[in-house]
């Protein structure tokens, strides 16, 4: 079945069985392996993208479904070279240490600001609770978030 | 994990999707938002050899005021349940309750149809509206009827909705200055419940549903029954497990369960009484 879909802003296609993932259509037919898979039940959180701006679990996504969906993986966000604000802060807070949850924290975090633009701690916390960290590093992850909502860091 | 393969049809309106299922029968799946049947395809738990996307049905997503209850159409995801003025000031459980599912990320894609189609007896909202005494439109071949949530689940992750069938509408009563509480017990942030609690108390009357103390949701009859004949909170809590077969899992055993059940229900009364 054909896929057309938008990703990082650009018009894809490529032709999938319906049983097809939305994580393996991006990471095997469009090559984007910036998504990780981590748990593949959609608890941890890793493979997060963006459909239609809003963080969702692509392990728990066929590909079919977003047919025609406008998808951002972590690919797309840093533009000319230049890191997207919330992968900046990443970078200054120390928030990621193996580096395997970091795509869809990032994701999931710009979701989260998209939502909520100045969220307390406690938002974040609640907000990143679909993303799991198993080097544990969850405080330079908050912190992160919070410098780049412009709050306490 | 990937899903045993089926084919894909994707309809445009609920009519297309029971003329669908009309046409194929037993081995149709309807999905929505994919997150109650996906993780199950994925687990090869369920192979259903057609799977019916009604996600992309454009008029079934809505929350709207009917008068005297609040009609949400059965695609509205969870979110926007969270998130809905109109619910948080008119039924604010519900609202709540949405908020307690999953994470953001599972709420931007899981639909309050599909959880309460979905029947688990683990799941939030179905105990939510048992509590509330809310009902559910049922759209088939010949027309609709509307279903109470009391005559909603009938076995472990079955329904009234029948196969040929498709839940359209959620329809939950107003209950505005009604006190409420929901306790959802876990162990790990995001799991299901271990044991759960909706408890609605209205002008005397009381709701009282459970989470995981057995095949379906479940109202808590003996809690409810007892409130009813002037119990207070502490004996009436004390019948929680009454009637019920909870599950026995990591999580705990059925003992376990009864006895947290006879506390999340005093918390929940007391809560839903203060």
């Amino acid at each position: 079945m054909q896929v057309e879909v938008t990703v990082n802003g650009q018009a894809k296609s490529a032709d999938v069985e319906p049983r097809t993932l939305l994580v393996h259509f991006l990471r095997d037919e469009l090559g984007l392996t910036g998504t990780n898979v981590g748990c593949d039940t959609s608890s941890c959180g890793a493979c997060t993208v963006h459909i239609g701006g809003e963080s969702v679990k692509s392990c728990t996504v066929l590909a079919v479904q977003a047919r025609g969906e406008d998808i951002t993986t972590i690919e797309g966000m840093a533009s000319d070279g230049v890191l997207h604000p919330m992968q900046q802060a990443f970078m200054e807070c120390h928030g990621l240490q193996c580096g395997y949850c970091t795509p869809g924290m990032v994701m999931a975090a710009t979701s989260l600001l998209s939502e909520n633009p100045s969220p307390t701690e406690a938002d974040v916390r609640e907000g990143l609770e679909g993303n799991l960290c198993r080097c544990t590093g969850y405080h330079n992850i908050v912190k992160a978030v919070l410098q780049a909502s412009g709050g306490q860091s | 994990m990937i899903p045993a393969a089926f084919d894909y049809v994707e309809v445009d309106s609920a009519e297309a999707a029971i003329a669908a299922l009309g046409q194929h029968g037993d081995e149709a799946k309807l999905m929505a938002g994919g997150h109650s049947l996906l993780p199950l395809m994925k687990f090869r738990l369920a192979s259903p050899s057609v799977v019916i996307d009604i996600g992309r049905i454009a008029d079934l997503s809505y929350i709207n005021d009917a008068g005297d209850h609040v009609a949400i159409g059965a695609l509205t995801k969870h979110r926007a349940v969270e998130t809905n003025e109109l619910l948080k000031s008119q039924v604010p459980m519900l609202a709540h309750v949405a908020s307690q599912v999953g994470d953001p990320s599972v709420r931007h894609r899981g639909t309050i149809g599909g959880s309460i189609a979905h029947g688990d007896p683990a799941s939030d909202l179905p105990a939510a509206l048992l509590a509330l005494g809310g009902s559910v439109v049922a759209k088939g071949p010949n027309g609709d009827r509307v279903i109470p949530a009391a005559d909603l689940f009938t076995g472990f992750l079955e329904t009234a909705v029948a196969s040929d069938e498709m839940l359209t509408e959620i329809r939950v009563p107003k209950a505005a200055g009604a006190g409420w509480s929901y306790q959802k017990f876990n162990r790990r942030a995001q799991d299901w419940a271990s044991v759960g609690v909706a408890a609605v108390r209205n002008n005397g009357a009381s709701g009282v549903a459970l989470v995981n103390m057995g095949p379906t949701p479940v109202v808590a009859t003996a809690v409810q029954d007892a409130l009813a004949s002037g119990a207070d909170v502490e004996a009436a809590a004390a019948l929680a497990a009454d009637g019920m077969s909870p599950p026995d899992d990591l999580n705990g055993d059925p003992a376990y369960r009864a006895h947290l059940a006879q506390v999340l229900v005093k918390r929940a009364l007391t809560e839903a009484a203060a």
